[in-house]
């Protein structure tokens, strides 16, 4: 694939819609947008201003798409989009920007910006101005299968280990099977306590499910990088799989894009709706509760807080489940300043994490999350994202702070109501 | 030109001109826009969500906590222009005089000792919002010369109508010729800067919350 400036010019062109004109047509520059992102509000630099990032597409749009653009460009007077310019761009587009929505939230004009950034993508990946860490996690799922390189081998190690560990059978490539449990790279290598959670709960809860060795990677790093095609391709392989087997749910799990991807994008990325449903685990595991079949015992007595995953929470509308699920596990639960669909961002959504360039970036854009933790003062917290886990780890341990990272289906499972079959 | 012959230019042909090209403009960007349309969403909305774009082209109007905090000035010198310029715009006698004229319709108009009150609030507002707009990093990153011109056309014909009733420094009639230029000037270049927002704002916030609400999120 060689990228090319007319291609990232054309891509431009193609994502080009009437929500994106009245976005443009309505910014009057007023500058709030920069004080809902956490990359202008931990550094101070103007040119985080979210709306900032989408210059070069909105001078494709003004160029373009308006009759005094036209005729500036009949006449001369406008300089076109160059190269350079997007190249530019790349850092703002995708080293400063996690895809959280927050500044869509915000907007007074009411500008998705996030719908922007994220059309905005497909020119800066198709002109070749993607980061190398986001390629590169890109190009491993599509010739190995997942971004972390992960492949089935993996994955049956950790299915054994699980297995070990809970006296329970993992089932795999079972046809017919009620939902098919997806996971990402990140619980397979670092969190397999995930997978061994679900094993847990769903044997208590009679849940008929599996997995599949065909499709098991969730993670779509081609919503990140902003290529249609790839991303087509990595969701083709889970609908194909979940068709095949015939089951009537997709289970997407504690991983923010992956959700994005599968239950938003997906449908649209292959050009029709899907032959089964897209749960997120906390959607289903907040059902089951409240159909009586997951039994929980005993709660947490320390203080715990809630990381809402942006993917999850904000842009997934999964917002009031995790809340009642920790209701039931947790006996201090509390909440941060912003939390909710107005939580701030971990820095490491969209890709930033995969970006090695970015690092520097989001680890000073990880004040605003230790501002929301040391405001609360706790020393657990709680999220649903994998990806979400690992960055906190990180700035935790970058800030010496002294706070416990949990998944929250694990913390579940931990307190499942003793059951015989379970261990 | 004697000042006479400019008023009744200004509320002659120049009227008709300026309000020719706004609207001429203003339907040519709505044009513009919606002949884009939209892909169809074939992902299953949470919930059938009748109304949401509507809902949020209201609800958008009240920030959130957080965003009061952080954007306090903003907001608040936001509001107090907006409101004060509808004020004047729609409830001063001569203005609601001419709509009848134009349109047939009209309506009871506010005191005018109460509208002049409003007219200097809202000059002040605008002043401080060019003053944020130039002190403050972010604003002063953002803005180029479409920012600082929509400023001038949209002070100017508040500045000329207060010192028109006021009779200040210049003759009453030159004033209030000068004063229907300035607005019709503000229509002429209203359609081609951000001006467009004062409608294309209800368009963006109308895809905005249906975007958001098919995820089942009010936004």
């Amino acid at each position: 694939m060689s990228a090319t400036l007319e291609k990232g010019l054309n891509a431009f062109r193609e994502v080009m819609d009437a929500p994106i004109a009245s976005f443009f047509s309505s910014c009057v520059h007023c500058g709030m947008c920069a004080d809902a992102c956490l990359f202008y509000t931990e550094t101070g630099d103007p040119k985080y201003t979210p709306i900032h990032k989408l210059e070069p597409l909105r001078r494709v749009w003004q160029q373009e798409y308006t009759l005094p653009g036209r005729l500036g460009r009949l006449l001369g007077l406008s300089r076109p989009v160059s190269d350079d310019e997007l190249k530019d761009w790349s850092e703002l587009v995708y080293d400063s920007c996690t895809l959280c929505g927050r500044c869509s939230m915000v907007c007074p004009v009411g500008n998705d910006i996030t719908y922007m950034v994220r059309k905005m993508r497909e020119g800066m990946s198709a002109a070749g101005h993607a980061p190398e860490g986001v390629i590169g996690a890109t190009k491993r799922t599509i010739e190995l299968g997942s971004p972390m390189g992960v492949k089935l081998p993996a994955l049956q190690a950790q299915i054994r280990g699980q297995e070990a560990e809970t006296g329970l059978t993992i089932p795999i490539d079972v046809q017919g099977a009620d939902y098919m449990a997806l996971l990402s790279s990140m619980e397979i290598i670092n969190f397999p306590e995930y997978l061994g959670a679900l094993a847990r709960i769903f044997q208590q809860a009679g849940v008929s499910w599996t997995l599949s060795s065909e499709a098991f990677e969730a993670t779509n790093s081609g919503i990140q990088i902003g290529a249609s095609d790839i991303a087509r391709e990595i969701v083709a392989r889970i609908v194909t799989a979940a068709e095949k087997l015939q089951v009537k749910n997709v289970i997407s799990p504690e991983c923010g894009h992956a959700f994005t991807a599968l239950r938003w994008e997906g449908p649209n990325l292959i050009g029709r709706p899907y032959k089964f449903q897209v749960v997120h685990i906390l959607e289903l595991l907040d059902e089951l509760r409240r159909s009586g079949r997951l039994k929980t015992s005993g709660k947490e007595d320390a203080a715990l807080t809630f990381h809402d995953p942006c993917q999850i929470v904000r842009r997934g509308g999964v917002v009031a489940q995790p809340r009642a699920l920790l209701g039931e596990v947790a006996r201090d639960f509390r909440e941060m300043p912003d939390h909710g669909v107005m939580n701030w961002c971990c820095g490491g959504g969209g890709g930033v994490s995969a970006n090695e360039r970015a690092e520097h970036l989001r680890l000073t854009s990880f004040k605003r999350k230790k501002a929301q933790l040391d405001a609360l003062g706790v020393e657990t917290m709680v999220t649903a994202c994998a990806n979400c886990r690992i960055v906190l780890e990180e700035g935790l341990e970058h800030y010496n702070m002294n706070v416990k990272v949990v998944g929250l289906t694990e913390l579940v499972a931990e307190h499942l109501m003793e059951q015989e079959g379970g261990k | 030109m004697s000042a006479m012959e400019l008023l009744l230019w200004a509320r002659g042909p120049g009227l008709a001109i300026a309000a020719a090209v706004f609207l001429f403009g203003m339907t040519l960007r709505l044009i513009e826009i919606y002949s884009l349309g939209r892909k169809r969403d074939l992902a299953v909305p949470r919930s059938q969500t009748p109304g949401s774009g509507w809902r949020t082209i209201f609800s958008r109007s009240l920030p959130h906590a957080d965003t009061w905090r952080r954007s306090t000035l903003t907001i608040v010198a936001g509001f107090v222009f907006h409101i004060g310029l509808f004020v004047v715009l729609l409830f001063l006698l001569p203005h609601i005089e001419l709509i009848r004229a134009l349109t047939g319709l009209s309506w009871p108009a506010l005191p005018t000792p109460l509208v002049d009150l409003a007219t200097v609030i809202t000059l002040i507002a605008l002043v401080v919002i060019l003053v944020s707009r130039l002190l403050d990093p972010v604003k002063r990153f953002l803005s180029g010369f479409g920012d600082y011109l929509a400023w001038t056309v949209t002070f100017l014909p508040l500045l000329t109508g207060y010192m028109a009733y006021h009779h200040l420094l210049l003759d009453y009639t030159l004033l209030l010729a000068l004063h229907i230029l300035s607005a019709e000037l503000l229509l002429v270049v209203f359609p081609f800067t951000k001006l467009t927002h004062t409608f294309t704002l209800f368009i963006a916030r109308w895809y905005n919350g249906d975007i958001a609400a098919r995820k089942g999120v009010a936004s």
